[in-house]
């Protein structure tokens, strides 16, 4: 019993053979990976990986099939309330209000989150300064490119500051200074409150210099685990990049085979 | 308290952004009562029924309500799609206050489109029997708008895309007037139609807001306030139920 407290109190995020079915498809095969606290952790892999799935299941947004999952000592299935107190999350997709201005966005976040005014307006000022959003603050969300839409969810995700900040491919899009800006601010946060960030990202370079342990994940399956001079020692390899490749090489021909498949079904319908 | 308010706020704002929204949906309601109210006008009171327009009132400003109010329903769906819901259901909030949010925020905003409603009827020569009765009518506006949001939101959970929606609300909004007695007297009609205006709760509000804007009730008021008060509780927590099991 002591022990068993004991691992959860170590292991802010703690996963063992999480599984999730969608009918047929098994997008999470039955998975087991443990974050320390005040850690940088990352998952790497292919798109359809199981990544986003994951990230929504210790969310609380997604049901597993099975599996056990604590987060900060809670059960994302039965303890929902406690659960999101302790993380913020930058999503994949958009998931701002388009009808609503970049300052609009920020408050409607500080008040779900519970921010206290003074420092809401503290925050939301000075990380709308830093991604540069400040001076228009006040237009409408739609009026703004893919890029400042981007760097305003990043921005908004981290207005509370919680012991655990999910990103799902936060820097996707965006030029590398933003990213490099951004990721600054995400390690400063990291050193200074010990907050843990768990990551997934297309960039191999980014994961390399952040992330302080990677898991590779593929076909919902964790496929390796460990530091990026890990990786590449077991897969006797230079960089993650040929890592990752020599990990998870073979699912992009599938990949690639599958959209040719596809193409081929529509012409066969046409004709 | 500051999650409801920030929720309403926004469906407020949104609304209030939308220009064409609101004269979109005050369309309908105009034409109907344009329609129905010149059209049937003279064989209304050939028929010894009195001044059609006056009668039509009550039931169009609940038509125009409870247009906007299940529509307020739909925004979950475009939130859905447009990635915004994960941002309220990933939040420290109960669900519960982000259903009651939105739902006092739809039904503000379904309230003032009464209003409006109500306006362009007294442009068109509607008068009130009595202005002492206004702010009831008003009380029966707010309930109408709320029954309806939290009924628009309890089925908008059930869905994910736009498709199933649009065929839910043609075979809901237009019965529901219909068998109101928005249009019509509810009294002398077939029993087997009596039996659905009965059990539609649409009836209990248009009765309402004929008793206070035109003096003339059915069901009385008491049963009015109360059917549409315990309705109204009973698909918040419906609805509440089935917006917690959302899944994105």
């Amino acid at each position: 019993m002591f022990m068993e407290n004991e691992k959860i109190n170590n292991n802010i995020i703690e996963v063992q053979g999480l599984t999730k079915k969608f009918s047929d498809f098994v997008a999470v095969d039955n998975i087991s990976f443990s974050v320390d606290e005040g850690e940088i952790f990352a998952f790497l892999g292919p798109n359809g990986a199981g990544k986003t799935t994951t990230i929504k299941i210790l969310t609380t947004i997604l049901q597993p099939t099975s599996g056990k999952i604590f987060i900060n000592g809670s059960d994302p299935r039965t303890e929902q309330n406690d659960v999101r107190r302790a993380f913020g999350i930058v999503f994949q997709d958009p998931s701002l209000d388009d009808e609503l201005t970049a300052l609009e966005n920020m408050e409607f976040h500080g008040v779900l989150y519970k921010v206290p005014k003074e420092m809401r307006q503290k925050r939301i000022e000075e990380l709308l300064k830093y991604v540069e959003l400040w001076d228009r603050r006040n237009e409408l969300v739609k009026k703004f490119s893919g890029g400042m839409k981007r760097r305003l969810e990043v921005a908004r995700g981290l207005i509370h500051h919680p012991k655990i900040l999910f990103l799902d491919e936060p820097t996707l899009g965006l030029d590398p200074q933003t990213r490099n800006h951004i990721w600054n601010y995400i390690k400063g946060l990291n050193q200074t409150e010990k907050m843990t960030v768990f990551l997934t990202t297309h960039y191999m370079e980014e994961a390399d210099k952040i992330a302080q342990r990677i898991a590779v994940i593929d076909h919902g399956k964790i496929v390796a685990m460990g530091t990026s001079a890990q990786l590449k020692e077991k897969t006797k390899t230079n960089s993650l990049e040929e890592a990752f490749l020599a990990l998870t090489g073979n699912i992009m021909r599938e990949e690639e085979a599958n959209s040719t498949d596809r193409l081929r079904m529509m012409r066969r319908m046409r004709h | 308290m500051s999650t409801i308010y920030i929720l309403w706020l926004r469906q407020l704002k949104r609304y209030f952004r939308s220009k064409s929204r609101i004269v979109g949906s005050l369309g309908q309601p105009l034409l109907f009562l344009l329609a129905f109210g010149f059209g049937f006008g003279q064989v209304y009171q050939k028929a010894g029924g009195g001044n059609y327009i006056t009668f039509l009132a009550p039931g169009i400003v609940a038509m125009g309500i409870i247009f906007t109010a299940l529509f307020s329903g739909i925004e979950i769906i475009w939130d859905r799609q447009f990635g915004f819901l994960k941002e309220t259901l990933a939040a420290p909030v109960s669900r519960l206050k982000i259903m009651l949010g939105r739902t006092l925020g739809g039904a503000t905003v379904a309230s003032f489109q009464g209003l409006l409603v109500l306006l362009l009827a007294m442009a068109a020569g509607f008068r009130p029997q009595n202005i002492a009765f206004l702010p009831l009518a008003l009380v029966f506006m707010l309930l109408i708008s709320l029954l309806f949001t939290a009924l628009g939101t309890a089925i908008a959970s059930l869905l994910s895309d736009m498709q199933g929606f649009q065929l839910i609300m043609n075979f809901l909004i237009m019965p529901l007037v219909f068998l109101s007695g928005a249009f019509s007297p509810l009294d002398g009609l077939p029993k087997a139609l009596t039996a659905i205006t009965v059990v539609n709760p649409l009836s209990y509000g248009v009765d309402g807001l004929c008793h206070t804007l035109i003096g003339v009730s059915h069901f009385g008021l008491l049963t009015d306030f109360m059917v549409l008060s315990v309705v109204t509780v009973a698909i918040l927590i419906v609805g509440s139920y089935l917006f917690s099991k959302i899944q994105i």
